[in-house]
């Protein structure tokens, strides 16, 4: 019974760390091939619009209720101390330090990395990634490469767009809804703003694009068993990358921020 | 042309080949017939340098991909095409683009030519005016001509079929048998091919060997394996459940 235990905390440690590796061995690929021209540009751009044009409409809803929420929970609890004015400061600095990040990243994983996860896994178990090899292409240049690329350059873009609707949200209920003043709103917006908590916003999100193309690719490439395989592999990509996010995220903001 | 000594692989505690040797001369059609879960797909992803042996060598013209580096397999990959079994073609691709995919990569013609090519290649498989379709809006068998026409479409010396009339119905075989043949007559090409099908074995190649066990127990042409005093052989091309061969689990 001990020993069953051990074993099975053993196998599962020794699993944990080969996986780990090969994650780390196909980073490494990724980025060797990545800086190894020729990019293939037509595939990049082609990723570029699934994981950024096409996420718009659900970063642009999540950021604007987000921002809308934010406002109203601040407003209506710092009015319990007379500081209803920082309204805007609170908005701004969540949306571009941690809520235009966070959510964009949960966002692209949860639509476009559950795709690549899915659409790599495909290809893995109908044998069209041996069909790449045979065809003296680099799999991993060919798949991997143009989808790190996409969402390393995406996710940080949708997340100035989720930060500045994010910012407008607030607005809309701030002066909107409560009727505050819209000049002290930006004034307070711009007070306490500082370039380096956009930046480091855009870091956070870089490294998320990247961490979830490199996670969901990962799970696609190595897909075993048919179509179960291709949904557990899926929901294994969507999952990892999610705790990905959201535990990055604080070591991310501890170094960034601190 | 194709040499395998001795290759091993296992994958966890499954040991697959247990020391293959297999040699194909130039221009020859070799068949590797043995049942399901043998290892045939394994030999043949050897041969093609998609998998690595844990031990044994395969040369290719001379060369050991065993143990070449990336660079040095991708460019001796350009001397094979490869049919799978269920025709791998690229689902988010057109037709020709699938038939033109290594010419594209290539970059050493431009679109239009090889739109050209690819449409020249799939006459040679019998199929006209379908350029545009997508895989999904093709049958079973018109999926495998076109991976076949993939395959040729670099002119490569080798070509590698993975069951190749598996899946399909006699007639739609026995047209995919036929054009194995040409492809060997009008191309010149050497050609290894995997499957159980003995009737396909029979009418495409010069030679013919068994897959047990991980190992080659018996090699001949079309004519000596027919004669075959080897049991197991004989079992396996007469298609009889009763024999050595022991089916996995099934009790007796």
């Amino acid at each position: 019974m001990f020993s069953g235990l051990v074993e099975s905390i053993g196998k599962t440690l020794i699993d944990f760390t080969a996986e780990t590796g090969k994650v780390f061995r196909l980073l490494y690929d990724a980025l060797r091939l990545a800086l190894h021209p020729p990019i293939d540009l037509r595939n990049t751009f082609k990723q570029m619009l699934e994981v950024g044009v096409l996420s718009v409409p659900v970063v642009v809803i999540t950021a604007i209720f987000t921002g809308m929420v934010l406002a109203l929970q601040t407003y209506t609890g710092f009015k319990r101390f007379g500081a209803e004015s920082l309204v805007g400061s609170v908005v701004a600095l969540s949306m571009t330090r941690e809520m235009g990040p966070v959510l964009t990243g949960l966002i692209v994983a949860g639509r476009a990395g559950a795709a690549m996860a899915a659409e790599l896994g495909t290809m893995r178990v109908t044998e069209q990634i041996d069909a790449l090899e045979t065809l003296a292409t680099n799999p991993v240049k060919y798949l991997v490469v143009p989808r790190f690329i996409a969402g390393l350059i995406m996710l940080p873009a949708l997340t100035v767009m989720a930060d500045i609707i994010g910012i407008i949200g607030g607005y809309l209920i701030t002066v909107g809804h409560f009727g505050a003043s819209s000049a002290e709103y930006w004034r307070r917006t711009w007070d306490f703003l500082e370039n380096d908590d956009i930046y480091n916003g855009l870091i956070k999100a870089g490294f998320f694009g990247g961490a979830i193309a490199l996670v969901c690719c990962y799970k696609g490439f190595y897909t075993k068993g048919g179509a179960e395989g291709v949904g557990k592999g899926t929901t294994g990509a969507v999952v990892i990358s999610f705790m990905t996010i959201l535990i990055a995220d604080y070591f991310l903001s501890a170094w960034l921020f601190e | 042309m194709i040499e395998v000594k001795n290759l091993h692989k296992s994958f966890g505690p499954n040991h697959v080949l247990r020391g293959v040797d297999l040699s194909v001369s130039k221009g020859e059609s070799v068949t590797v017939i043995g049942g399901s879960g043998s290892g045939k797909s394994v030999l043949i992803k050897h041969i093609i340098g998609i998998l690595r042996p844990d031990e044994g060598d395969v040369f290719i013209d001379g060369t050991n991909i065993a143990r070449l580096g990336e660079k040095e397999l991708y460019s001796v990959r350009r001397k094979f095409g490869m049919l799978f079994q269920a025709a791998a073609l690229f689902d988010s691709l057109s037709v020709w683009e699938n038939v033109g995919f290594a010419l594209l990569r290539a970059r050493t013609y431009s679109e239009p030519e090889v739109r050209e090519i690819a449409s020249e290649k799939l006459n040679l498989v019998g199929l006209v005016g379908i350029e545009d379709l997508m895989p999904s809006e093709l049958s079973g068998g018109m999926k495998k001509r076109v991976g076949l026409a993939r395959a040729i479409a670099h002119s490569p010396e080798i070509l590698l079929y993975d069951e190749p009339t598996t899946g399909l119905d006699p007639i739609m075989a026995d047209a995919i048998n036929d054009l194995i043949v040409r492809m060997r007559e009008k191309l010149n090409v050497t050609s290894v091919t995997i499957t159980h099908d003995m009737q396909s074995a029979y009418k495409i190649s010069d030679r013919i060997a068994m897959l047990y066990e991980g190992k080659i127990i018996e090699t001949g042409t079309p004519d000596e394996i027919k004669r075959t005093e080897h049991p197991i052989v004989r079992q396996f091309i007469t298609g009889s459940a009763v024999g050595p061969i022991k089916i996995k689990g099934l009790s007796e």
